[in-house]
């Protein structure tokens, strides 16, 4: 007999051992979120996934999906506080979108609108962060960077190198690369690494591709980030 | 002619008029009138009040960023500066204007004819028309966009359609309206598909149509009133800017051609990338705007005009028959060499709107402007300089990059910055001229606007003073003595004086 909870009212089947992020995907149902990847292990971090699973608030990446459970996704109170979130990862580090080359292929942006986010609420933290452009080929812009560790995970779990980590706690918290310089460039990391390749936002960059797909052609202009997630996540091994 | 104006003795015992801001223009700048007890001008300047900074806060961002970054210097003319950011990118990965593929330039200058007209259209008829068909001194309350579309809603209709058609092609190149994406290092994003190409062909006849209307309308007004107009803030100047190697108006590539007052060639053809070694700039403590010179002829007598005065009066021919036409009856008007008239600029201008909707049309019946090779690298450079015939004239981007494609030097020499000079001397002439001894009320002062229009200037393009401005510190005492006092200069020492 399968096994189902309710997701915004709808009888969602899991299988044991599902978090409610991959029984939902697997139903169809987007639930907003920039640190889970279906290829990586789940993380937990950027929080927007948050749902009410029974009157508590769980993250839906990490949180295993039960029958019984009554999970509210698409909710005011949930949509609000995911907006609160995007507003902070925004202001806690610099995204220019106007001029940054990830625009239109940026999942914050595209969360950012997803959510009908309108402008950033909190004051601009400006964070001083200096690029890393030593690597030939590959170029890090710490100002962009959330936290999300998937670039962290893709480098241990598939690249097996461990290029990157996440250092520091709270206002702190910065992204490290394993190197003797703590350079790019005398790292591991080479521009076929799925790490190079993972990161939501424009803070990884593969160097001089910039701009190259015109606006029109690029993965948000004409479709939302819920249907481009739901039809990658869920077609994910 | 009009130097004396520029700065008062005595200051602190004039009366002082201020215009703030400048109206109808784009940016904020303010004028400021020093009067005797007479109501004689003693100083008249025009002082470009806001601040920007781009030169340095792109420094430290990678050399890629540049044309999309630097394009939101502006709303009006972002393509220009995108394209200049473009030209000096190229040459970054090696790439000389002659190597890009002949269909990739053809984009940049079908995005830039489109640019220009949409600029020149929306200055005419939004910004200077209402001046121009109502009067100076008209009412106020009608005095702008929505009195002209009410007295004359062809004329006004027309130059929104002008504006829109310029827009669509912006659009159809560069994905967006105001602030796409287009020009890459070494080449274009996008190829002109075959659609996109009929659908701007559609239009054009009746653009171009319109362009030789407007070209027709100026000169009404001019000779309606012709020695006012060929008077009114006429200022004799040298003119810069790009020129073909056969003489002819350029807007997107080309040497620069310097000529005097009388038309005498002062410099030709010279590679833009030796800017630095014909064209210097001086700051001054009272604006953030600088005064460019040309170097041959020393920071008083050097300054110069830019713009489509400049380029008309430069040029030996425009290469599209219904301008060239339109010049050749424009150059016949004045009857000399060069012609000085600062409302002249008006004119000028619809000339190179009706030049761009002619090169528009022959770029889209040009079937390698279809062609999809568009991209073409070379072997990295660590300078670059990209120059272009922006709206508003000569816009200068040099950039210098590390080993890792980072940004370490930018100069930007901005099209209004050049008429820097040119704009004061205009206002003090008018200020002499028409306002000397009498009682002044927003009429009159209005005059001072019309002659900065005249320009278009963009000033919020223009600012890039930081830490060059000398400054004066004075500690004065609570009976007004100068205590001690601190000057700055441009090249940062400090002295007391």
């Amino acid at each position: 007999m399968t096994q189902t909870f309710m997701l915004d009212g709808l009888a969602i089947p899991f299988e044991d051992g599902q978090t409610i992020m991959e029984a939902a995907i697997a139903a169809g149902h987007y639930i907003p979120h920039l640190c889970y990847h279906p290829d990586f292990t789940p993380y937990g971090s950027c929080k927007l996934c948050n749902v009410n699973v029974n009157g508590k608030i769980c993250a839906a990446c990490t949180f295993p999906a039960m029958a019984g459970q009554t999970v509210i996704s698409e909710s005011e109170e949930q949509n609000r506080d995911r907006q609160r979130i995007t507003q902070m990862l925004f202001v806690e580090g610099n995204h220019f979108c106007p001029s940054c080359e990830k625009s239109g292929n940026c999942q914050l942006q595209g969360v950012a609108y997803h959510l009908k986010m309108t402008d950033d609420h909190f004051n601009h933290q400006f964070p001083h962060r200096e690029i890393d452009a030593s690597h030939p080929d590959i170029l890090i812009d710490f100002n962009r960077c959330i936290f999300c560790a998937l670039c962290v995970r893709a480098s241990q779990e598939e690249d097996g190198k461990a290029v990157f980590a996440i250092s520091g706690r709270g206002i702190n918290k910065r992204l490290i690369i394993n190197s003797d310089s703590g350079q790019l460039k005398d790292s591991e990391l080479t521009v076929n690494d799925r790490a190079t390749h993972i990161c939501p936002t424009g803070a990884i960059l593969i160097k001089h591709t910039a701009y190259q797909v015109p606006i029109g052609d690029r993965q948000f202009d004409h479709h939302s980030i819920s249907e481009v997630s739901m039809d990658q996540d869920s077609s994910a091994p | 002619m009009y130097e004396h104006l520029e700065t008062a003795e005595n200051p602190d015992k004039l009366k002082r008029v201020v215009i703030d801001p400048v109206s109808r223009v784009e940016g904020h700048g303010k004028v400021t009138l020093l009067l005797d007890e007479n109501d004689q001008v003693k100083q008249a300047r025009l002082h470009i009040v806001e601040f920007r900074g781009f030169e340095r806060f792109i420094q430290g961002r990678p050399y890629w960023e540049l044309p999309v970054l630097v394009q939101r210097l502006c709303g009006i003319c972002p393509v220009s500066h995108h394209l200049a950011a473009g030209k000096a990118i190229d040459q970054l990965v090696g790439v000389d204007p002659e190597n890009l593929p002949i269909a990739a330039t053809h984009l940049r200058k079908l995005l830039h004819f489109g640019q220009v007209l949409q600029s020149h259209a929306l200055h005419f008829f939004h910004l200077a028309s209402p001046d121009l068909l109502f009067g100076f001194d008209s009412d106020i309350a009608k005095r702008n966009i929505i009195g002209v579309i009410g007295a004359h809603p062809d004329i006004a209709l027309q130059g929104v359609k002008l504006r829109k058609y310029g827009q669509e092609v912006i659009r159809v190149v560069s994905g967006k309206r105001v602030h796409g994406t287009a020009a890459i290092p070494g080449g274009m994003n996008k190829p002109l598909s075959k659609s996109d190409r009929d659908y701007l062909l559609t239009d054009i006849d009746q653009i171009i149509a319109w362009t030789a209307s407007a070209v027709a309308l100026v000169k009404t007004l001019h000779c309606s009133n012709r020695s006012f107009y060929d008077e009114f803030a006429s200022i004799p100047s040298h003119y810069m800017g790009l020129i073909q190697t056969d003489g002819a108006l350029e807007l997107y590539h080309g040497g620069l051609r310097a000529k005097d007052t009388e038309g005498a060639v002062i410099f030709d053809h010279v590679d833009y990338c030796k800017y630095n070694d014909y064209i210097h700039e001086q700051v001054k403590s009272w604006t953030y705007m600088k005064f460019p010179y040309l170097l041959s002829l020393g920071k008083e007598n050097g300054w110069y005009r830019v713009g489509p005065l400049a380029r008309v009066n430069n040029c030996d021919f425009i290469d599209t028959p219904l301008a060239e036409a339109a010049r050749i009856d424009f150059k016949q008007h004045f009857e000399s060499p060069q012609v000085h008239s600062t409302l002249a600029f008006h004119w000028a201008r619809m000339i190179e709107a009706l030049h761009c909707a002619e090169s528009i049309k022959q770029l889209l019946n040009d079937p390698v402007t279809l062609s999809t090779d568009l991209v073409t690298q070379g072997e990295k450079r660590f300078e670059g300089v990209g120059v272009i015939e922006a709206p508003r004239g000569t816009l200068f981007h040099h950039y210098q990059i590390d080993e890792n494609d980072i940004v370490t030097r930018a100069n930007l020499i901005v099209s209004t910055t050049s008429n820097n000079t040119a704009m004061n001397e205009s206002v003090r002439q008018v200020a002499a001229t028409y306002l000397n001894g009498r009682e002044l009320n927003e009429a009159l002062l209005n005059n001072l606007e019309v002659a900065i229009r005249a320009y278009d200037p963009c000033l919020s393009c223009a600012t890039h003073a930081m830490g060059k401005m000398p400054l004066a510190v004075e500690l004065v005492d609570n009976e007004g003595k100068i205590v001690d006092r601190l000057v700055k200069s441009s090249s940062s020492h400090i002295a007391a004086a």
